[in-house]
């Protein structure tokens, strides 16, 4: 049965990709009927076993952190591709990299989940190891309020069989019961530029939890994170204060999976690993360098902000509204834009809807173009500051479609 | 300079899906015009000032209501005081259905609300989700973003905020929300006044004319939230 469903997973695999298609939902669904324990029987014999990393920010980055610090220290790690974060993805992620044989040379998985797939993923195949991250407010049209999103990550970290990493500063997070949950945190300096959901909203009190990790320090170049009673510095690809705190959640998982690891080789690690597909990519486009960064929900948007507003910079935002992205926008109302100067256009299908939204933070904005093309190249065209884009999902896909279709890489 | 006090109930637990943006348009078109806005949040156990010029509530998670429920029937009669002499008000989505009669749960006990309102709301299996336009007699067209399971009943001869031109409204029938005296409720998120300044300038204009003020508001240029508004019609539910 087994090596049958992996030729028809490939078969199909194929044939959608042939018709255009991405590969990656339509062979899952058909392995999903004709074999529906192919992922658990796969992954059940992996030594390490599967990792879940979850929660509404930071999934992408973070799982591609974990990944890379397990294989510098030489496990075979087997992961999804962003895009893919839902089941049925893992299954077509997994039909790419078996053998006809069926064979699956991997020692661990580690798996990008969205909140409700996590779930539906957990209840049919065993999990190891859960990362927590936050439950801030996302597509409230699809998931429901927050209160639902941490319901479902509880579901989550009681599958795990035997390690949950949690982030001590999201109170909701940190108090998810599991047989062993150990805490990636945040010094009392820092916390104030993560806000977690009801942070953003009022403020809330912080936790004396001991912690596995926690980001010490961010200086211009150097993030210092304290495990145990060291501390240790590493300069980060990766900009950002959240994808430091990301890292420190990595940190903290892997040291539980590979306890006798050196956390310095870990850190060192960390310096290498580039940004994921949208968070704060750099392209060339008609002679400019630009920055691009996927903005899906306030908290997301907040952080963004804290980190990457500045005057140095001149800026770009594209908002859509297509399903993928969430057709209510209300979510613009809910970030702080008073940080930002020089918006020099607002583009995508609700560009009035944010020049609106900036309007009442005071902030001044050039152009309002719907079109993502002729936006684009006006933003380009405006010589002198370093420029970069805060967008939507399908506002990004878009936006990659047009750079990447025209430049010659 | 005029200073007009906004009364913000329960901002904590009740704030999803951006409300903050009504207070925000509140003050800054009335910024924009000389008159200086000062935003009183009032928590579960607070003292209602003497004060209120605005009343502003949102709506919240299911956890949310509940912390609240009990402070509210503390203050309800107040509220309804302030709201009879002519305070402006809007109420969204969750306190909307509280300054009403009652709210049914499913299955569970009627839940008594402040009565300012004549209507009754009846918990419902689905969700009424999306974009929704209403055509209003007082302020034209008005767009907004609707997300509730609530099926909100008007009293005959109660007069609501507009019709449904797209999208579900109250429950189904044709009418969206309510108007009582100088204060309504609705659904309708967006948030609803950044995108409908008629409606903001009406509270703010209603509660300059309650403190004797000369009552022309000064025009203020809207291209952008005209823009906004067209824009928001012609989405997709």
């Amino acid at each position: 049965m087994k090596k049958l469903s992996i030729l028809v997973g490939k078969t199909v695999q194929k044939v959608s990709k042939l018709r255009g298609g991405s590969g990656s939902a339509l062979p899952g669904l058909v392995i999903e009927k004709l074999d529906p324990e192919f992922a658990e029987n796969i992954l059940k014999q992996l030594p390490y076993g599967v990792v879940v990393v979850s929660g509404t920010n930071g999934k992408t980055t973070t799982t591609k952190i974990v990944t890379e610090l397990l294989k510098s220290q030489g496990l075979r790690v087997f992961t999804n591709e962003t895009g893919s974060n839902f089941f049925r993805g893992v299954i077509s992620a997994m039909l790419k990299n078996i053998k006809l044989t069926g064979t699956f040379n991997f020692d661990i998985a580690v798996l990008e989940l969205d909140e409700a797939h996590a779930v539906k993923f957990v209840e049919k195949v065993p999990i190891n190891y859960a990362l927590l991250l936050n439950a801030q407010r996302d597509q409230l049209d699809r998931f429901g309020e927050v209160d639902h999103v941490v319901d479902l990550l509880q579901k989550v970290a009681k599958k795990a069989k035997k390690t949950v990493v949690l982030n001590r500063e999201d109170a909701r997070i940190r108090n998810i019961e599991a047989t062993k949950k150990i805490f990636f945190g945040l010094s009392p300096d820092l916390l104030k530029k993560i806000p977690s959901e009801d942070n953003l909203y009022s403020k809330t009190e912080t936790s004396k939890l001991p912690a596995s990790v926690i980001l010490d320090k961010i200086d211009d170049k150097k993030s210092f994170f304290k495990i145990g009673d060291k501390t240790y510095s590493a300069e980060l690809k990766l900009k950002g204060v959240y994808n430091s705190f990301n890292a420190s959640g990595a940190l903290a998982l892997c040291q539980e999976i590979l306890p006798k690891a050196d956390p310095k080789e870990f850190v060192e690690t960390l310096e290498k690993i580039e940004s994921a597909f949208g968070r704060g990519e750099v392209f060339n486009f008609a002679g400019e360098k630009i920055e691009l960064f996927l903005v899906k929900n306030p908290s997301a948007f907040q952080i963004s902000l804290e980190s990457f507003a500045d005057e140095n910079h001149d800026y770009m935002i594209a908002i859509n509204d297509n399903v993928a992205d969430g057709r209510d926008v209300s979510w613009l109302w809910d970030v702080d834009f008073s940080s930002l100067k020089n918006v020099k256009i607002t583009s995508g299908i609700r560009a009035s809807d944010m020049a609106l939204r900036l309007k009442y933070d005071n902030v001044k904005v050039g152009t309002v173009e719907e079109d993502l093309e002729t936006a684009l190249k006006n933003f380009a065209s405006q010589k002198g500051k370093k420029k970069r884009i805060f967008a939507t999902y399908t506002a990004m896909l878009e936006l990659r479609k047009i750079i990447f279709g025209r430049s010659i890489e | 300079m005029t200073t007009l006090n906004i009364l913000h109930l329960y901002p904590k637990e009740m704030n999803l899906y951006g409300d903050r943006g009504n207070i925000l348009a509140l003050t800054r078109r009335a910024e924009w015009r000389g008159i200086d806005i000062k935003v009183i949040p009032f928590e579960p156990g607070d003292k209602l000032p003497k004060k209120v010029d605005i009343i502003f509530g949102g709506g919240g998670q299911d956890s949310g209501q509940e912390k609240i429920a009990d402070d509210f029937k503390r203050i309800s009669s107040d509220l309804k005081i302030l709201i009879e002499k002519g305070t402006p008000a809007l109420l969204v989505c969750g306190l909307y259905q509280l300054f009403g009669e009652y709210y049914q749960p499913a299955g569970g006990k009627k839940l008594k609300g402040a009565g300012i309102f004549n209507l009754h709301t009846v918990a419902s299996r689905d969700r009424y989700i999306g974009n929704i336009v209403l055509k209003s007699k007082k302020f034209g067209e008005i767009v907004g973003y609707e997300n509730h399971s609530g099926l909100t009943f008007l009293d005959e001869f109660e007069e609501p905020l507009g019709e449904v031109v797209s999208g579900f409204g109250n429950c189904g029938k044709t009418d969206e929300g309510i108007i009582y005296k100088n204060c309504i409720g609705t659904y309708l998120h967006g948030p609803l006044l950044p995108k409908n300044p008629k409606i903001t300038d009406f509270l703010l204009e209603t509660a300059l004319k309650n403190l004797g003020e000369k009552t022309e508001l000064k025009e203020l240029d809207d291209e952008i939230e005209n823009l906004a508004h067209k824009v928001a019609t012609t989405r997709p539910r």
